[in-house]
């Protein structure tokens, strides 16, 4: 699409086709170097879940119950758990789990709760006032008990999680969308879409959906480590994801009975946990001055 | 036998507020004939707008229509299905805004905005239609189509994207334009370039109804006029009889207020008093209180919209009297 109108529209000065996109990206690269690290970092880690099982020669589950709770050493990096198992291994298998437990339940819930938000927004009446009475129910109820409440039914395993934090967080997501829509569909090209003759499915897709963007990608990165974090909190509790496997909250919860004699375990995921949350928090900062164009100060 | 591309009948609109249901529209009919600019003056809040925007189908809930009939060439709109309004919109009727900066998206090139409306409405392939708006872009005259068809909608004058708009409005060639106050952001060169370009795309077909409260506007372009105050057409008659003989008290005013302002540049005629509030309209005619001729009758009873001479009509008992001084 993009080459063929490159291809027709030859000798058009590209200097003045800034889009929208790469003018605050290059922005941000420009001009929060915070943020640019964050990313680095976030990138970093992804990649070192991919390819755990390249950088560690140990397996996620192999015990050594010859060299239990033994310290950082040049054969352990990070020392090993009450198991013998190599820490580092595990972290790097259980980011896996905590990348996947923070990303795909924000994908879902960003989905979920734009469709509902927009339509809430847009339809108004009855629709509106249904939608926004359900996200207010899952807003006051205490997250962490319907996630208990939802683990129990529904055994522990990493669908639940999705579908628990999912659950959790929809509610913001949609929100946030409906106010956004209620103030863009009072623009006038949406007026304007309208006297083409736009469905109101269309414009809802194309034209209002476009200008929220900027808005659910910042929320986007900050429902990331905010469901890291309730991951952690249910593992921590005993809940989530069970052993052998691991995830960090896991990691810190059996950490936590040797946290005098072997602190080294709850240490290394705990700073791994906050890296995470940390870099995707900045990285939500850094977009959201760069795609806003009123927090710009310069 | 059908001479009107868009004849209103009647139309009725009200919006229910706290203090009850307010009339934004009352009792209005006007009609645009086949290939001619008909237009509609009026102050803020007169009912001019809620007019054109009944016939697009987009009054705003809760405002409804209330009573009356819009037929577009012959056929009644008013309550056709949405899906079937849809189609009109945009094929059969369309509408330009008065804020060119705003009625873009800003996140779709303009280009493709205008080619939204091609690929709605025909059955185009994906080339066709781009060259059909090229070719619409160059007749709005917009130099360099090529380049503007790639550019956003914030990188356009107020003019270009008036011009834009009209594109958009006009490529699927519309029987009906509605254009409010589509000159109004904009500054008078431009405003004039605008002006005739819609006097040219009248040539070519489409029925223009446009939107003003500029009567230097009107009569440059218009063929026939409505004026409207507090929600009825008090006086509607082809341009030249209107600003030659107007007969209700209202256009009067407004003629003497323009005029005024042209031949003494010192003193400017006004007419006393404000617009009603359309919560708490006087009884009888609206514009009494304000109005120099008022009668006792006037008070008691509206006025009905009476045909002094052919085309020329007026809601007014005293039509044509001037003042005792």
């Amino acid at each position: 699409m993009r080459k063929k109108q490159t291809g027709a529209a030859s000798g058009i000065s590209f200097e003045t086709d800034r889009s929208r996109w790469t003018a605050p990206l290059r922005d941000l690269l420009h001009h929060n170097k915070i943020a640019v690290v964050s990313a680095v970092i976030i990138l970093l880690l992804v990649l070192a879940a991919c390819l755990a099982p390249v950088l560690t020669p140990y397996g996620e589950t192999q015990m050594d119950l010859m060299n239990r709770l033994s310290p950082p050493s040049a054969k352990h990096w990070l020392g090993t758990d009450e198991g013998g198992r190599d820490i580092l291994t595990r972290m790097l298998y259980g980011s896996r789990i905590s990348l996947m437990v923070g990303i795909v339940p924000s994908l879902l819930s960003l989905v979920l709760g734009t469709a509902l938000g927009m339509l809430a927004g847009f339809r108004g009446g009855k629709t509106d006032a249904v939608i926004m009475r359900a996200a207010d129910i899952m807003l006051a109820f205490p997250s962490i008990l319907l996630a208990m409440v939802i683990m129990y039914t529904l055994g522990g395993d990493l669908p639940a999680v999705f579908l628990t934090l999912t659950l959790v967080n929809w509610a913001e997501v949609a929100r946030i969308t409906r106010a956004e829509t209620l103030r863009l569909k009072e623009n006038e090209y949406v007026e304007a879409a309208r006297v083409i003759g736009v469905s109101r499915m269309r414009i809802m897709l194309r034209h209002i959906l476009p200008n929220c963007l900027p808005t659910l990608i910042v929320l986007f990165t900050l429902n990331v480590p905010a469901a890291i974090m309730t991951e952690s909190s249910l593992s921590f509790l005993g809940l989530g994801i069970q052993p052998p496997y691991a995830s960090w909250g896991r990691m810190i919860n059996i950490g936590r009975q040797y946290l005098y004699t072997a602190p080294w375990l709850c240490f290394a995921p705990g700073a791994a946990i906050m890296v995470c949350v940390l870099a995707f928090h900045f990285l939500g900062d850094g977009l959201r001055d760069a795609l806003d164009p009123h927090l710009k100060k310069r | 036998m059908n001479d009107n591309m868009l004849e209103i009948r009647n139309l009725c609109v009200s919006f229910p507020t706290d203090k009850g249901e307010v009339k934004a529209a009352a009792d209005v009919s006007l009609t645009v004939p086949k290939g001619k600019i008909a237009g509609i003056v009026g102050e803020s809040g007169c009912g001019k707008s809620v007019t054109a925007r009944s016939v697009m189908g987009l009054i705003r809930r809760p405002g409804r229509v209330t009573a009356g009939e819009i037929l577009l060439d012959g056929r009644e709109i008013l309550h056709l299905p949405e899906k079937e309004k849809c189609r009109l919109r945009g094929s059969e009727m369309s509408m330009i805004f008065q804020e060119p900066m705003t009625s873009l998206n800003p996140v779709v090139r303009v280009g493709k905005q205008v080619e939204e409306t091609v690929l709605l409405h025909e059955q185009l392939s994906g080339t066709a239609a781009r060259k059909r708006v090229l070719e619409m872009l160059e007749a709005v005259g917009i130099a360099d189509p090529q380049k503007r068809y790639n550019a956003w909608p914030h990188q356009l004058s107020g003019g270009l994207r008036q011009r834009v708009m009209i594109a958009m409005a006009m490529i699927c060639r519309p029987k009906l334009l509605i254009a409010d106050e589509p000159t109004t952001a904009l500054d008078v060169t431009v405003e004039a370039q605008i002006l005739q370009l819609m006097r040219r795309l009248c040539e070519g077909g489409t029925s223009v109804l446009l939107i003003s409260h500029n009567l230097g506007v009107i009569a440059q372009v218009c063929d026939r006029v409505s004026v409207m105050y507090a929600g009825r057409v008090v006086e509607s008659a082809d341009t030249d009889t209107l600003f030659d003989r107007p007969m209700h008290p209202y256009t009067r005013g407004l003629m003497r207020a323009v005029s005024s302002l042209q031949e003494n540049g010192e003193h400017l005629d006004t007419i006393p008093g404000t617009v009603p509030d359309l919560n708490h309209l006087p009884e009888g005619c609206s514009f009494s209180p304000r109005c120099s001729l008022c009668a006792d009758g006037c008070r008691q009873r509206m006025p009905e919209l009476e045909e002094i001479m052919p085309g020329h009509t007026v809601r007014c008992f005293r039509p044509g009297e001037e003042a005792e001084a």
